[in-house]
């Protein structure tokens, strides 16, 4: 695979605890950017030509290729939120995610490998909020003009049986 | 002289062309349910061959509220036996899927062959000559409660009934048809699973499924991106009991009628930015969406290119899950596995057509519960229902459905 840390990168030459400062305020940023449910900008986490995958950890490990959520570039995610906002009904709700236990891999053949543990909490009209998903994320990071991106997203949850449906992004 | 309890019960003098609210969220009616209806005459299906391929192969699912366990003994034979010990009620099984030589009892480990007799009992002769079982004790009269078992094309259903006539009879030969059409002749490969809880009850769900009338009215995404309209060939059929139904439809031309201007929510300049992920190949003869119904717990899907299960376990009046199993051929190469998987984003809990059903489903348990004695209306496409029709602005097969409930029921 092509290597594409070069002279000019940024993220790949930096002391861990300033590159740990930049991936943890990546993810603040993701997760307040869905929390705040500013969806039309959730794609512009991901690079172009990414995968972004919600699975349930039953499937992940037994090997099934089985999705909940499988987006195959940014035209995927995109369509995800032309329907969160036109086309699905679905009751109100709010979702509050919360990223927590960053571990931060090597930066291996142009990707860092960063894994951390994420809880949904729902909250319904006229009900008291319910921890909606929780599990890990199986993230590869990417350094893009100057930014961090996602090549790959995969949300491994635990929660083998969705309360009902899963609309928004986590 | 009746109770106010009794006139609750009574179905409404219009028959199936009335749904009585207290039929979502009575309990007395749910366990009537239980034991007419899942634990009754019915084939109830459990899972598919190609999740136990190797002799000791185990799965562990539910038919009603009954946990039951579904192997492939030493002898490659399937059965399924109830989760439960024959000693003390404990359930013996605590993992979904795996691989065993024997059943074993975590409590005092009783063991039990994977087709169910009773095969080990610790100290069953006592310890040194004091205690053990009394000589009469006899094990083949202490086996697990082994269930009548089919297995047609690979898929297994199973009956706590000894009398459930043969599957062929129970499905009749236009369900038969539609079944075959999708397993005969074919070897399964599972894709993976997906399980969500809808705070409804379960009938809802085979409602929605044996409901055309809401596809191209509450589905904006079929309608926005062209898969299925109103004015798209449609026909279905119900078998001569009404208990099953089949909705199938095949692609027509897409014209904006003054038909259309009833769909209110008609996007018709959408397009996909992920253009992948809807590029179905016409694989099945004929038909490019076909959902079966199978009385009481499955739902047969074939949407273009994506196929799954969808068992139905009811958890109580006010719930139901939804067990999905998706599955492919063995036959199929990889980019239609690819197909399978992207076309899935449809389906499941997350789904761009099936989140509609779920949301909307809780919509109607949280409006019927409040009003049990208040009655649904079931007057599209008229009073009755024909085993077949070609059109969808018809509630006929949920009608079918209820005339062959009622008689089960006794309602």
């Amino acid at each position: 695979m092509q290597e594409t840390i070069h002279a000019s990168s940024t993220f790949a030459h930096m002391p861990k605890h300033v590159l740990r400062s930049e991936v943890e305020d990546l993810y603040a940023r993701y997760v307040g950017c869905l929390n705040d449910e500013r969806f039309e900008e959730w794609p512009d986490y991901f690079m172009n030509e990414s995968v972004y995958k919600i699975i349930s950890r039953d499937n992940h490990e037994a090997g099934y290729p089985l999705a909940a959520w499988l987006c195959e570039g940014r035209g995927y995610l995109e369509d995800r939120v032309e329907a969160i906002r036109k086309t699905m009904m679905y009751g109100p709700r709010y979702i509050h995610r919360s990223v927590s236990a960053v571990q931060i891999g090597a930066w291996t053949g142009g990707s860092l490998m960063v894994q951390a543990s994420y809880l949904a909490i729902e909250t319904l009209l006229d009900e008291p909020s319910r921890v909606f998903n929780c599990g890990r994320y199986l993230d590869e990071l990417v350094e893009h003009e100057g930014r961090l991106l996602f090549q790959r997203k995969v949300c491994v949850f635990d929660s083998l049986i969705v309360p009902n449906s899963l609309v928004y992004p986590l | 002289m009746s109770t106010e309890n009794d006139s609750m019960l009574k179905w409404p003098v219009q028959g199936s062309k009335r749904i009585p609210n207290w039929v979502y969220s009575n309990a007395e009616i749910y366990e009537r349910e239980q034991q007419r209806i899942f634990q009754g005459d019915s084939w109830c299906y459990v899972g598919l061959e190609a999740e136990i391929p190797n002799n000791g192969d185990f799965k562990r699912t539910y038919i009603g509220e009954r946990s039951v366990l579904v192997t492939r003994d030493a002898d490659g034979g399937v059965n399924v036996v109830e989760n439960k010990c024959s000693h003390r009620g404990t359930q013996l099984c605590q993992k979904h899927r795996g691989n065993v030589q024997t059943i074993t009892c975590p409590y005092h480990q009783w063991t039990f062959s994977l087709s169910g007799d009773l095969v080990g009992v610790p100290f069953i002769r006592g310890v040194k000559k004091q205690g053990g079982m009394p000589s009469d004790f006899d094990p083949s009269s202490h086996n697990l409660r082994k269930l009548k078992v089919t297995v047609r094309h690979g898929v297994i259903f199973a009956s706590f009934s000894d009398h459930v006539e043969p599957l062929e009879e129970y499905l009749g030969e236009a369900m038969l048809a539609l079944f075959d059409r999708v397993f005969a002749e074919r070897e399964l490969v599972v894709l993976g699973y997906s399980r969500q809880q809808t705070p409804a009850n379960w009938k809802a769900m085979f409602e929605n499924i044996k409901d055309p009338y809401h596809a191209s009215l509450l589905h904006v995404f079929l309608v926005s991106f062209g898969l299925y309209r109103l004015d798209n060939p449609t026909r279905l059929f119900s078998d001569k009991t009404g208990r099953h139904a089949a909705a199938v439809s095949w692609r027509g031309e897409q014209k904006r009628t003054q038909d259309n201007a009833d769909i209110k929510a008609l996007k018709e300049h959408l397009k996909l930015n992920g253009v992948t992920m809807l590029e179905p190949v016409r694989e099945f003869e004929q038909y490019t969406l076909s959902m079966l119904t199978i009385w009481p717990n499955l739902i047969v899907q074939q949407q273009s290119n994506t196929l799954a299960m969808r068992q139905l376990i009811p958890k109580g009046p006010g719930a139901y899950e939804l067990a999905w199993t998706f599955f492919g051929y063995k036959t199929d190469d990889e980019e239609m596995v690819k197909r399978r998987l992207r076309q899935a984003n449809l389906m499941g809990p997350a789904g761009y057509v099936s989140v509609d059903d779920s949301e909307v489903l809780k919509f109607v348990a949280d409006g019927t519960r409040q009003f049990p004695e208040a009655e649904g209306v079931l007057e599209l496409g008229g009073a009755g229902w024909e085993q077949q029709e070609d059109h969808s602005v018809t509630e006929s097969p949920i009608r079918a459905f209820y005339d062959y409930y009622r008689k089960v029921m006794e309602l």
